[in-house]
């Protein structure tokens, strides 16, 4: 079902502004927005050309591209733009609709935050030890990081010990129920 | 009356270890109230924004829920600059729409107002009662120390929530940290991102971000940098030595949270504020500034 949305690329990119509450004719493509992105360098498309993709009504490009998952929103470019146009809110409903055909062009993000939400619905507090852990088994990237963990335990930075929310359940409820909630967006 | 509820955020207990107990320290000194909100949950940074927009809100809610219920009155401290942005979003959110304030109550299944303030722990010690009670307890002096304060993005954008008025250089960490006796330098790299959690899902695209940060506060003159956040300074702690390796620099830079040189400046050890668990040498350069400055005790 939510499949057909994506045939037409142009009602999508209507879609993605609208929930982003951007005007999209906002944009006169300066590049200020990609000048100051601090992950532009690593990025297959700008942040200018994202805007610009969406204006031309692309966004089967703009959802399958690696730069919604690289962007880490910090908001830089939307504090520099002239006409206040809100490319994180733009990219992270980008984000929103590739995971509604389970689209994620750089898994490592998208595993890293499953993880992280995962311990968060189990726990109620993120557990950075598990969330490191599992992070290195499922995304290959296994002695990431390990060099740190000695001065870690010496130093009692980390530690076998779960740091639990007491009412785990609630948080458990309220986020099931806001991910249906999520998914009917 | 310096008295706030209190949002330590999931960091705190691990990775943050040096800026809890150095916070714990300077409150204890200037009589600053910190009542942690009870059972508190995660804020959902770094990810839950990336799921989804509701379970980006539902997470803060229930601790502005409870802040509400059991701590009324009381505007809510948020020391760590990702839960910060999240909490704020929420509150934000809450405030400007009936609509997605009901929506919300009904996902998490709690009343929430959101009309407690939401404050960085600069927000709060730059007040002026905060200011006037860190300067009568700084009573050695770090005199000598060039520093650059490093804000990262969180604490300060987007613009629009954080209200903030000299985004690309704000002054409040350096008005508050002056009064450890150190000098801060200009430089332009404050309110740029550390990367975020992008240093571990995403590290070759990621770890230039923090090697420019050394880059821009060296050839500014910093001898060390200063952070307001455990994940600001975990990222550029625990990733100088490796930069230094792979890249062939050779930056020397320590990286100290605010609250820690605040904390030494009233008078703690260098185990009171952590800093035998730093990742980059941190006691030798504060060791030094002090016997220089002629006021280690
Ligand atoms: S800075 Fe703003 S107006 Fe300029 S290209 Fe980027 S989004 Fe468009
Ligand atoms: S929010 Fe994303 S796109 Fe905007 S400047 Fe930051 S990393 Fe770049």
């Amino acid at each position: 079902m939510a499949q057909l949305q994506f045939d037409n690329s142009a009602v999508l990119a209507e879609k993605i502004a609208a929930d982003a509450g951007v005007t999209l004719s906002d944009c006169y493509q300066c590049g200020k927005c990609s000048a100051g992105c601090p992950m532009s360098a690593s990025m297959d498309i700008q942040p200018r050309q994202a805007v610009r993709l969406l204006q031309l009504g692309m966004a089967d490009e703009l959802i399958r591209s690696r730069m919604i998952w690289l962007c880490a929103s910090c908001h830089m470019c939307v504090d520099r733009c002239p006409n206040d146009v809100d490319l994180p809110a733009l990219i992270e409903n980008a984000r929103y609709q590739a995971q509604r055909i389970k689209l994620c062009a750089v898994p490592e993000v998208g595993k890293f935050n499953d993880i992280f939400m995962e311990n968060v619905k189990n726990f109620g507090k993120s557990q950075e030890v598990i969330l490191e852990g599992a992070y290195n088994l499922l995304s290959g990237n296994l002695l990431q990081d390990m060099g740190s963990v000695p001065h870690m335990l010496r130093h009692g930075i980390i530690g076998p010990e779960i740091r639990a929310v007491r009412e785990r359940e609630h948080v458990r409820r309220m986020l099931t129920e806001a991910e249906r909630e999520d998914e009917g967006c | 009356m310096l008295r706030y509820a209190y949002y330590p955020g999931c960091s705190m207990d691990t990775t943050g270890v040096t800026y809890r107990i150095s916070i714990e320290y300077l409150a204890k000194k200037i009589g600053l109230e910190l009542m942690e909100i009870p059972d508190w949950n995660c804020c959902g940074a770094s990810s839950a924004h990336a799921k989804g927009k509701w379970q980006a809100l539902a997470l803060p809610a229930r601790n502005l829920a409870i802040a509400e219920k059991r701590l009324p009155g009381l505007d809510i401290c948020v020391p760590c600059a990702a839960c910060y942005a999240r909490l704020l979003a929420a509150t934000v959110a809450i405030r400007e729409s009936a609509e997605t304030r009901s929506r919300i109550e009904e996902i998490t299944g709690v009343t929430v107002k959101a009309n407690a303030n939401i404050l960085t722990l600069m927000d709060v010690l730059g007040t002026e009662e905060g200011m006037a009670a860190c300067a009568a307890a700084a009573t050695r002096k770090l005199t000598g120390l060039k520093v650059a304060c490093y804000y990262g993005c969180l604490t300060s954008r987007p613009q629009a929530i954080t209200g903030i008025e000299n985004i690309e250089s704000p002054e409040l960490m350096e008005k508050i940290v002056s009064l450890s006796g150190v000098e801060c330098v200009d430089w332009d790299f404050k309110t740029e991102c550390c990367g975020g959690s992008h240093q571990v899902d995403a590290p070759t695209a990621a770890r230039p971000l923090v090697e420019r940060i050394f880059r821009n506060a060296k050839s500014n003159g910093a001898q060390a940098i200063v952070t307001a956040c455990p994940m600001c300074h975990l990222n550029l702690d625990m990733r100088e030595e490796e930069i230094n390796r792979k890249m062939g620099t050779a930056y020397d830079i320590p990286v100290y949270q605010f609250t820690q040189l605040l904390a030494v400046a009233m008078g703690a050890s260098a185990k009171e504020v952590g800093l035998q668990k730093h990742f980059y040498p941190a006691f030798k350069r504060l060791d030094r500034t002090l016997r220089k400055a002629g006021t280690l005790q």
